[in-house]
């Protein structure tokens, strides 16, 4: 199935980089450079975060990109279009609101991703507890799903994440929304600990890893790494390339990472 | 039927579509609530500040003069207005800061769009002497800057708010934002039936104080139910607190009536009962203003409170039941309401509660003489009244022309 490559991306003894960029950010065709600029760099998996106009879970930088995408017309075709670009190469997860999905029809959406060889979905407004069908639906339709798990969720709910995550199990580095953040907040190794204590699942960490030596750190702990807000930033600096040079150093600090732990 | 379905639902409406790192403080504050909402103690300090804090229960005043003017069933005012900072949002406020004192929370946030809820919770919040933050859109805090300086004062930091369309919406977006980072000791006031359970359920519980005085009135000044409550809807806090003793009544009609702006038509209304397709928007699934898409779009009402583009869930449910019946009513109907209200009765009307008495000619009509029909009185009008100058060109020279000359800047001062 089309979900198993999330899984197939985090290999044993290598820290699996997800890069994020918004579809349709800084335009429409400049968002596939900057998704080439990320497998160049070494990109797992490459995250590309579908625009809705209310994203409650981002912080200002990725708000800003949504909202210039959207005022460029991207929308879910568009985006569909843009992930088949990558997914030859590498698995591609859509990071989108639970109102686009349902706007498009749960089972319709499931279908046209799953054609789109979209692999898998992480959707901050859907928590477990609103989940249980969808999930299901994903599974039928071969997409994998990556919950979420915050440094306030409870072990108990932790477990329920691990047994509906299909894909990757997504921690929020803080309690808080995305945004650049130079030190790994405190609470997230232990939160990542705590995943892993109740989940066979694929671990990664997002929200907030703004450098290579966050990145190194969560690593320690982490099967995989996503960086949204510090990429975006990049990219409004100074373009795919920026973002690409940056990714690139992140990743030889991880590669240096893995083999200096032997 | 007068609860939830099964918890946190409204048949298919409600929910909690938010970020995990708020589950944890929802699932607190439903605790909470479960805990203080018989708890002797906790209802003894809500009735005692209810009477002397915020003047309950407001009055039920018989609107003779629009009865004599409509020729229909007797017109009656629900004066929410009255109760303390001039509209229905502060029994809202007054129980949540409550629970969040009983809770320990210090710091207290809260969205505004017209900045009625930002004056309500800012109030309460100083009453309780909990650090306080507003977040209203940039475009609202233009609009409305007696009301910033009313929260100001009342001692509340207020944030514009600059994304998005920078208005209420964006306003809830950010307050929720500030939540998802504070947690531990930050409660969130919302301002209506909207946003994740158990919020739609806690504060029609604290609005339903409206529908309980109404009931107990009736019983006293017409013997028996009235056979109609109308109310205006944006989110819809007052309309669900003033209906939710009578719903399933089959003697009383409920009638919710939205903004319809510059004309359904136009697509700029605030009429997502009307004209919305169910969706998720903060936290919750109701009929929602949204693209094809699934984009969610932007409300216009000439009333700040009605214009938000989604309504609460229990009202979907009310609406899908056929428990109650929703209109609309444009901008300018609701100016000549307001007009109308104010001569006749002596009584400026918020622009909100405007629609409701717009369209209650219709339905005291409807009913004829010898019926009896409340209009709930959200709130009262005097924040309204640039809007209004200018919708009904009431310029200055106008003005003059009512008030006499100026006075010379000697006795002026």
């Amino acid at each position: 199935m089309n979900g198993d490559r999330v899984r197939g991306a985090f290999r044993e003894g290598r820290t699996a980089l997800v890069p994020y960029l918004t579809g349709g950010y800084p335009t429409l065709e400049g968002a596939r450079e900057v998704g080439e600029a990320y497998l160049e760099a070494g990109a797992d998996v490459v995250e590309i975060g579908v625009p809705f106009s209310d994203p409650l879970a981002d912080g200002p930088t990725i708000q800003e990109t949504t909202t210039r995408a959207l005022a460029n017309g991207a929308d879910l075709d568009y985006c569909m279009d843009l992930a088949s670009a990558f997914s030859g190469r590498v698995p591609v997860v859509f990071l989108l609101y639970y109102n686009v999905i349902f706007a498009r029809g749960d089972e319709r959406f499931l279908q046209e991703v799953a054609e789109a060889e979209v692999s898998g979905l992480v959707i901050p407004d859907l928590p477990v507890d609103e989940a249980g069908r969808f999930a299901e639906l994903a599974a039928a339709a071969g997409v994998a799903f990556c919950p979420l798990v915050a440094p306030t969720s409870t072990d108990q709910r932790i477990s329920r994440v691990g047994e509906l995550a299909t894909g990757f199990v997504y921690c929020v580095s803080v309690a808080g929304i995305t945004g650049v953040r130079d030190t790994l907040p405190r609470g997230a190794i232990e939160l990542l600990r705590r995943v892993r204590a109740r989940t066979g699942a694929p671990v990664a960490l997002g929200f907030g890893i703004g450098s290579a030596g966050a990145a190194v750190e969560a690593a320690k702990e982490a099967d995989g790494i996503i960086i949204g807000s510090k990429l975006m930033r990049l990219v409004e600096e100074g373009g795919a390339e920026r973002a690409g040079g940056w990714l690139r150093e992140v990743r030889e600090a991880l590669s240096g990472l893995v083999e200096a732990g032997g | 039927m007068r609860q939830e379905t099964e918890k946190g639902y409204f048949g298919p409406f409600g929910g909690r579509y938010v970020p995990e790192t708020l589950i944890h403080a929802l699932e607190e504050l439903e605790e909470a609530y479960e805990r203080y909402r018989d708890d002797p103690e906790f209802g003894e300090e809500r009735d005692r500040l209810a009477r002397d804090f915020v003047g309950r229960p407001t009055p039920l005043m018989f609107a003779e003069r629009l009865t004599r003017k409509w020729g229909g069933a007797n017109v009656w005012f629900k004066r929410e207005d009255l109760a303390h900072t001039g509209a229905h949002k502060i029994n809202n406020t007054l129980g949540q800061i409550l629970l969040a004192d009983r809770m320990g929370k210090e710091r207290i946030i809260a969205e505004t769009g017209a900045g009625q809820h930002g004056v309500a919770t800012a109030t309460v919040a100083a009453l309780y002497g909990k650090e306080c933050v507003i977040y209203m859109g940039e475009e609202d805090t233009r609009r409305q800057r007696l009301n910033v300086v009313r929260m100001k004062l009342l001692g509340a930091e207020v944030v514009p708010v600059l994304s998005g369309s920078r208005t209420l919406k964006d306003a809830v977006n950010e307050a929720i934002r500030d939540w998802v980072a504070n947690v531990d000791d930050t409660h969130y006031i919302i301002g209506s039936v909207v946003g994740p359970a158990p919020y739609p359920r806690i504060v029609r519980d604290f609005q339903a104080v409206i529908g309980t005085e109404i009931e107990a009135q009736s019983r006293e000044s017409l013997g028996g139910d009235p056979d109609a409550i109308v109310a205006c809807v944006g989110a819809g806090s007052n309309a669900i607190g003033a209906f939710h003793p009578f719903v399933g009544r089959e003697n009383v009609r409920l009638v919710g009536v939205e903004a319809a702006g510059r004309g359904l038509a136009t697509g700029e209304h605030g009429a997502s009962l009307a004209e919305g397709r169910l969706g998720v928007l903060h936290g919750a699934m109701s009929y929602v203003l949204q693209t094809e898409g699934g984009q969610i779009r932007e409300a216009h009402s000439i009333s700040a409170g009605l214009d938000y583009p989604a309504t609460g869930p229990e009202h979907a449910f009310l609406k899908d039941e056929g428990l109650a019946e929703y209109a609309s009513v444009t901008d300018e109907e609701a100016l000549r309401a307001l007009q109308t209200c104010s001569r006749l009765e002596g009584i400026i009307p918020a622009l909100e509660t405007a629609h409701a008495i717009f369209y209650a000619e219709k339905v005291a009509t409807e009913l004829g003489q010898g019926k009896n029909m409340v209009i709930n009185l959200s709130g009262r009008g005097d924040k309204d009244v640039e809007v209004a100058a200018n919708a009904l060109g009431i310029g200055s020279e106008e003005v003059d022309a009512v008030s006499g000359p100026d006075p010379s800047p000697s006795t002026s001062s």
